[in-house]
């Protein structure tokens, strides 16, 4: 083929293990599988069932995060877990991983944390790999050029038994955002925009290819924020060309390539990138410049605004189902349509998640919180992704800031993301939220989530209600 | 897997849009290590009432609706997370398939995989199945799998979607699993030819 490929093409292409017929999708190659305690048990299960082994164990990691608790450490610096369900799930992750010889990040460990966040911080996600997981924001790891997405659980077995999958070849989308963000405005507004503008089953059947000035200009764990939630956006996985910034961040963490060895690999990475002329099946635009920091108000991450702006009007609505959807969703948060959001009341703020859980999400938060206090009606739950941003955090005295603040400092975990464990939002309160999700019971039953930034989500603790951080900065 | 072919079921609608997987199967059933029991969790917090009681303003919860195979639903079905827990709970309760206009593809594939037939028919086709099945609500369907066709009880067919594989897995009950395996010899040349990104073992 001459044509000129895109940075898709040519990370499926690498992969190909069997071609595409009329009768069978390609069998694709997968080159690292994360999994985590929720989505792996009956995967396990199966192999036994089968008497099947694990293909790759080398290529192959485990980490405890969704029903992992956030509790403090006892006294013996052990993280307890009192759900019995929880301990059961963990325990059987420790039997699995020990009978299949796959390294585990152990709860309480420095190297555990949310799947998400361990991956690139380890160097394990590099570009032009293949990575699945059993979790839907597999999609972060394409902030690397990888091709990353979410598989379930049948499909983690078939990972664990052949290191292979049967994939057709999704369609691909540019993501274009030009021009550059203006203070106070996030990568996670960028996406909350984009899903906003073209829904959130928008991306349905692509892989989206983020491209622009804005894009470029994003740091590491920015783009990973904007790649995370390309399945929110409908997307099977989010994808950014390698560059200088992707090589820099790689550069020297545990698992990557060292030397000599990493010298080619850049030099590999380098042919990565879509050709210039390369043409995609569709196209979605976004202005950067014009952006302002946004919420969601409703009940799925498309339901989303600038946070000045009012909630709209079923007159606003293009069609009976849409209209359909915001009564539900205003009935759910207790909502009125055509009014705004700014000012209203919260009750809790929830600062971590695989979108906004790294080490300059919570610089970011400190900036806003320093020297001030938490609203006296907000429980504010800082949550670091992993453990090492956790102790990178304390290094630069980030906790200090938070707890000084008046905001619990947590350990790492998916945490009121999911709500999994005891960290949730009670029933009709109403949250501002890091996550990536705002559907109905999600942070707990009854639970009434605004998605936001985590600049967004410090300023709003500090008042009580949805606050512009724009006016704090 | 038992191969499907043709069936015939009573259908009961559920017509919301982006119906997320958080509401087919909330994230406290996820703590299970087998694929039991999740049926009783399928839209719970719709299904109950805060008691604890069955709602009966939901659809599942009519008396007309028990039996029913066919879940009708609005655009974008099984959107958000990966959970093979969503399909499980579906097919624990007892459905066959899912009719809606759109499905957000993990779920439409782990669906697939396990038998529960996610058909996609137009926006039209859906408003009229719902006229249907709010008229009567004893309204069946009938789906010919080989034939990729519905059959709506005014008598009308449409045809839906389906990749060839995924029909060839289900009509003849073949294990992808065991398609997988049977490329192994391609694999191990892959492997040979392509060395290895990242070795979890190496740390
Ligand atoms: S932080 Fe939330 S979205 Fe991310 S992996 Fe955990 S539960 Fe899933």
């Amino acid at each position: 083929m001459s044509s000129p490929q895109t940075l898709f093409d040519n990370v499926w292409a690498a992969h190909v293990v069997r071609p595409e017929t009329p009768e069978t999708p390609a069998v694709l190659y997968i080159d690292l599988h994360l999994i985590h305690e929720v989505t792996s048990p009956q995967a396990f299960t199966e192999l036994r069932e089968r008497g099947l082994q694990v293909r790759r164990p080398d290529h192959t990691l485990a980490t405890m995060d969704h029903s992992t608790p956030t509790t403090p450490r006892n006294a013996l610096g052990i993280i307890p877990v009192v759900d019995p369900q929880a301990i059961a799930q963990l325990n059987q992750l420790r039997q699995n991983c020990a009978e299949f010889n796959i390294p585990l990040f152990e709860l309480g460990t420095l190297d555990q944390g949310i799947v998400h966040v361990i991956g690139p911080e380890q160097g394990l996600t590099q570009p032009g790999m293949t990575i699945v997981c059993g979790d839907s924001h597999t999609s972060t790891h394409g902030a690397f050029g990888a091709l990353a997405f979410g598989i379930g659980t049948s499909e983690v077995g078939h990972v664990l038994a052949t290191q292979c999958l049967l994939q057709s070849r999704p369609k691909t989308c540019a993501v274009r955002v030009d021009g550059r963000l203006q203070p106070g405005v996030t990568a996670k507004d960028i996406i909350l925009a984009l899903i906003a503008k073209y829904g959130v089953g928008g991306g349905t059947g692509h892989v989206f290819e983020y491209l622009g000035e804005a894009i470029r200009a994003l740091s590491m764990e920015q783009r990973m924020t904007v790649c995370n939630m390309a399945i929110e956006g409908g997307a099977r996985a989010g994808m950014i060309a390698p560059d200088d910034t992707t090589f820099e961040y790689v550069a020297g963490r545990p698992f990557a390539p060292q030397g000599a060895a990493f010298e080619a690999a850049v030099a590999r990475w380098r042919t990565l990138p879509s050709a210039e002329g390369a043409s995609f099946d569709k196209t979605m635009r976004l202005d950067a410049t014009t952006l302002a920091p946004m919420i969601t108000y409703g009940t799925n991450p498309g339901m989303g605004m600038p946070i000045d702006g009012t909630i709209p009007t079923a007159e606003q609505l293009p069609d009976a189902s849409s209209r359909q959807a915001l009564d539900k969703a205003m009935t759910y948060m207790g909502l009125t349509p055509g009014k705004p959001l700014l000012g209203h009341a919260i009750d809790a703020v929830f600062i971590g998640s695989c979108t906004n859980g790294r080490l300059s999400d919570l610089r970011a938060a400190a900036a806003v919180l320093k020297d001030r206090k938490v609203a006296a009606s907000v429980r504010v739950m800082i949550v670091p992704g992993s453990q090492r941003v956790r102790q990178q955090a304390e290094a630069e005295g980030l906790d200090v800031i938070f707890k000084a603040a008046g905001a619990e400092w947590r350990e790492a975990g998916c945490s009121a993301c999911l709500a999994m464990n005891d960290d949730k939002v009670p029933a009709g309160k109403y949250a501002v939220s890091t996550s990536n999700r705002n559907f109905e019971g999600r942070q707990g039953p009854g639970s009434r989530t605004f998605l936001a930034s985590p600049l967004t989500a410090a300023a709003s603790a500090i008042t009580g209600v949805v606050t512009d951080p724009r006016t704090l900065l | 897997m038992n191969p499907i072919t043709t069936f015939s079921g009573k259908a009961v609608a559920v017509p919301a849009e982006n119906i997320d997987t958080d509401q087919i199967i909330p994230a406290r059933w996820l703590k299970v290590t087998d694929k039991s029991g999740l049926a009783d969790g399928l839209f719970e917090s719709w299904r109950y009432l805060a008691d604890g009681s069955p709602n009966p303003a939901f659809p599942l919860n009519k008396p007309e609706a028990a039996g029913a195979t066919v879940l009708v639903a609005g655009r974008n079905f099984g959107c958000g997370s990966s959970r093979e827990h969503a399909p499980w709970a579906l097919q624990g309760y007892g459905f066959t398939a899912v009719i809606a206009p759109s499905f957000a593809d993990i779920f439409r594939g782990n669906s697939l995989k396990l038998g529960l037939l996610p058909i996609a028919v137009d926006e039209e086709t859906y408003h009229e199945l719902l006229s249907h099945i709010e008229e009567d609500p004893a309204t069946t369907v009938t789906v010919d799998l080989p034939n990729q066709r519905v059959m709506l009880p005014g008598g009308r067919t449409v045809t839906f979607p389906l990749d060839s594989f995924a029909k060839h897995c289900l009509v003849n009950g073949v294990d992808q699993l065991g398609f997988l395996q049977q490329q192994s010899a391609a694999t191990v040349a892959y492997e040979a030819a392509n060395p290895a990104l990242v070795n979890t073992h190496a740390k």
